[in-house]
């Protein structure tokens, strides 16, 4: 499998997540991308150095096994509806998601990358998977699918750091890592706690909380 | 140096048995910080003598380096005499205060132990700022000093106005750091390191330099309360416990002054107008501090308000010592710095002695307001007697403390009016006449008001001496007080020392002030005074336990007494074009007239006519920023995908 065929995957993938209507279909997306993206390093030639095997290995297990894990937890606790609820319809966010898409395209093209870095999808497909992270959270009500924006988010930071992932030091990589576990974390938290306080996980009760 | 630095570890940590400790926790905090004071003053008497007797001017400075720094800083701190001269008050007051406290703050809603703990951070933290020799040590100590300032300040938290004042001390103290972080920053570019040290000839002309000068002026005179930025001051140390108070007025405030001594230590060729400034600045500070002081019917607020002078006089002093040292008149230099330095310890002397009789005063009654107070000094003849001796120096009249250091500061004004026909010098001795007779008033309210007449409230009837563990804290800062006072001569070394840092050429003190001459007169007059003591006493017989004298119209009612604000009016009316004082009086109607009331008090220039109005203007301004506000995450988080996007699109194109 060539790297650029993953590639094309994720984004396939970031379209299908913005289409669907089921919050169980968005959690099962969301881990299919996270596998694809733990594979994307091993299928550019990097898993010679161990470290970077390391790191996709772990992503992999992070991202297709723990969260989903966490996700179903959570999932059964807050007795969810099963609809996404999106504030902005799903043709519309479609149409958003390829604007997005598109955008990242042209400026992938304009960014001052580094010298010596190879002309890949990598980049527009990273700025696509950030834009897309970036539309579920500002389009989604359910925490839940809050959560699964700020994955997707994660997901396009980290292919970012593919980019530089034989230079970067495996310490960021871990923390890229950490950062995700603790988003996940404090998600959940936050998710439990608009539900005891609200009895229900609609992030609009939290604007009860301005001043 | 060893002894210093155990000081300071002890003076750290003498909170923390306190916490765990269900009794005598004071008593332990106490115990340590005395023993701190022990060393650290052990430690800096050294450092004053030790090169007095090797002879002038001992270049060996003890300090504490550490062998590399990503700073690249070779000594971190020095104890050098200017750091020992400010490192004495700060053990002193904080170890009669540590005592104090014991009695004075046990109740446990006042929370004790946490008063204790941070009591003790404080005092590290001012004995580690004294000698600091590195910018980020000197910063670090000074932003502990600031935030430990500031728990002990809003110690009384269930109250509204202890929160503010808080908020208020501690928005400007931040102000002061940020400015001196600029300072600082400017200092190590033009000098190529962190090290605080002496300055190349010419920095101070050029353009770094008056930055450099202007900045430490705005940040130390926030801390030490200079005229203009002195708003926190009223109101934090009327907030605080009296000890904290007395540790604030007495010490903190001093490190603002403490940063212009060093910097004047480091600059080998002031310029003129740098002198000119400071004596301006001082001349503000004292006359205005002295006059609002006369306003106020708040006993600790009224002390704050001559902190204000007193930094006032500190820095005409210094000012004064400036000129001296730009005009190249050493005798004129060496007796303004040594006025300023001696005031800087005397004022922590007499003002902590003030603060504390002030605390013990409202530990008897429970109120601060002077209307309530009146007759105390027959139930508290101790607290009423240290009261008596700190108005007595802070007015500066001979035989105490604050006579030597104005004196300095009176003869170096003489000699420079002699020497050259300085315009300025002549507005020093005339605001420093003024500020005297000014303060001399307002203590003869205050003292008049509290102690003498009869007791204006049930809580003044029922007032009592305090423990002795409060009034020996007193008398041991009384005593200096008096000590300082009739024996300047034993205080010559030690200042020659300290000033000697400051320039070069300073003549030594004790002949050029006639000091000896100034013990005789002191010692004259105590004589003096208890001669007459004692010949009032033996007139007086033993009748010494009749009430108050009511001038011959018997049955008078407490309310008929002169009050403090009736006391100041004639002063406060004279001056109402600067004080602008507000009263409220209803209008008398009729023949037989309801019963009505009159109210009078001194806004603050600057917190309240100035500050106050702008902020809320300001407040409204930023209303609109609530528009934004919309408490939706999801539009945050499209604020933050917009800028990203601007972001990249700017960058891109």
């Amino acid at each position: 499998m060539s790297p650029d065929f993953l590639i094309a995957l994720t984004m396939l993938t970031n379209f299908t997540l913005v289409a669907t209507s089921r919050v169980n279909k968005a959690i099962q997306l969301v881990v299919v991308q996270g596998i694809l993206l733990g594979l994307i390093p091993i299928a550019m030639g990097l898993g010679r150095h161990l470290h970077i095997l390391f790191m996709a290995l772990s992503a992999i297990a992070v991202k297709g096994w723990l969260i989903p894990f966490l996700f179903r937890r959570a999932l059964r606790e807050v007795h969810i509806r099963r609809e996404v609820d999106p504030y902005v319809g799903y043709t519309m966010s479609l149409l958003l998601c390829a604007l997005g898409t598109g955008l990242s395209l042209v400026l992938a093209h304009g960014l001052p990358l580094k010298p010596g870095t190879s002309p890949t999808f990598l980049v527009p497909a990273a700025l696509a998977t950030l834009f897309t992270g970036f539309l579920l959270l500002v389009s989604r009500r359910k925490a839940l699918t809050q959560v699964a924006g700020y994955l997707v988010l994660e997901n396009g930071i980290y292919l970012f750091g593919l980019l530089l992932v034989e230079e970067m030091p495996i310490l960021v990589e871990t923390g890229i890592l950490l950062d995700l576990f603790v988003g996940v974390f404090v998600m959940g938290i936050v998710i439990n706690h608009i539900r005891s306080a609200f009895d229900s996980t609609d992030t609009r009760h939290l604007a009860e909380l301005k001043d | 140096m060893s002894l210093y630095l155990a000081a300071i570890l002890l003076a750290a940590l003498s909170g923390v048995p306190g916490l765990f400790l269900k009794r005598r926790g004071g008593e332990v905090a106490a115990g340590a910080l005395t023993a701190a004071a022990l060393l650290g003053i052990g430690a800096a008497l050294r450092v004053l003598l030790g090169a007095a007797a090797s002879g002038f001017p001992g270049t060996s400075v003890a300090t504490l380096s550490l062998p590399s720094l990503p700073l690249g800083s070779p000594g971190l701190l020095g104890l050098d005499p200017i750091a020992a001269w400010f490192l004495i008050p700060v053990l002193l007051l904080s170890a009669c205060g540590a005592w104090y406290g014991t009695r004075y703050w046990e109740d446990p809603h006042g929370h004790p132990g946490r008063v204790r703990f941070v009591f003790g951070l404080l005092v590290a933290c001012l004995a580690l700022l004294v000698s600091a020799a590195h910018a980020w040590v000197f910063l670090m100590a000074w932003e502990g000093m600031a935030v430990a300032a500031f728990f002990l300040v809003i110690t009384e938290d269930r109250l509204l106005e202890t929160r503010r004042a808080a908020w208020i001390y501690l928005v400007s103290t931040h102000s002061g750091t940020l400015i001196l972080l600029g300072a600082f920053a400017l200092l190590a570019g033009a000098m190529g390191h962190w090290n605080l040290g002496p300055l190349p000839r010419g920095f101070a002309a050029s353009p770094a330099g008056t930055t450099v000068f202007l900045l430490f002026l705005l940040g130390f005179g926030f801390k030490a309360g200079a005229m203009p930025l002195h708003i926190w001051l009223p109101l934090a140390h009327a907030a605080a416990p009296s000890h904290v108070s007395s540790l604030m007025s007495g010490v903190l405030i001093k490190m603002g002054i403490l940063g212009l001594v060093r910097l004047v230590a480091w600059v080998p060729d002031p310029p003129l107008w740098w002198g000119v400034t400071l004596l301006v600045l001082g001349a503000l500070s004292g006359i205005l501090g002295v006059a609002f002081a006369l306003g106020q019917h708040d006993l600790k607020r009224l002390l704050a308000y001559h902190s204000i002078e007193n930094i006032g006089i500190i820095l005409l002093g210094l000012g004064l010592g400036l000129v001296g040292k730009s005009t190249g008149h050493p005798v004129v230099a060496a007796l303004g710095f040594a006025g300023a330095l001696l005031h800087v310890l005397n004022h922590g002397l007499f003002k902590g002695l003030l603060f504390l009789a002030a605390g013990s005063v409202v530990h008897a009654t429970g109120t601060r307001n002077l209307e309530q107070m009146g007759g105390l000094g027959k139930a508290m003849p101790w607290t009423s007697a240290a009261f008596l001796t700190g108005s007595w120096a802070i007015c500066g009249l001979p035989p105490l403390n604050g006579f030597v250091s104005e004196w300095f500061i009176y003869l170096g004004a003489f000699r420079a009016m002699a020497l050259s026909r300085w315009p300025w010098s002549v507005g020093v001795l005339a605001s420093l006449a003024l500020i005297g007779a000014l303060a001399l008033a307002c203590f003869a309210k205050a003292h008049g008001a509290a102690f003498l007449g009869t007791a204006r409230s049930e809580a003044a009837q029922r007032a009592h001496e305090s423990p002795r563990a409060m009034l020996l804290p007193m008398g041991v800062l009384a005593a200096t007080c008096v000590f300082i006072g009739v024996f300047p001569v034993a205080m010559a070394p030690l200042l020659d020392r300290v000033v000697a840092g400051l320039g070069e050429g300073m003549p030594p003190l004790a002949a050029m002030a006639k000091l000896p001459i100034l013990t005789g007169l002191a010692l004259a007059l105590l004589a003096l005074a208890l001669a007459l003591g004692r010949w009032l006493k033996g007139q007086q017989g033993a009748a010494a336990n009749l009430p108050t004298w009511d001038c011959g119209y018997g049955e008078t009612a407490p309310r008929a007494q002169y009050t403090a604000s009736s006391l100041a009016d004639s002063l406060v009316t004279g001056a109402r074009f600067v004080l602008l004082p507000v009263t409220h009086r209803a209008r008398v109607r009729g023949l037989f007239p309801k019963g009505t009331r009159f109210e009078s008090h001194v806004p603050d220039p600057v917190l309240d006519r100035a500050l106050d109005p702008a902020f809320r203007l300001g407040a409204k301004g930023l209303a609109l920023l609530h528009l934004f506000q919309t408490g939706q995450m999801a539009s945050y988080l499209l604020y933050v995908l917009l800028t990203l996007l601007f972001l990249l699109i700017w960058m891109v194109v």
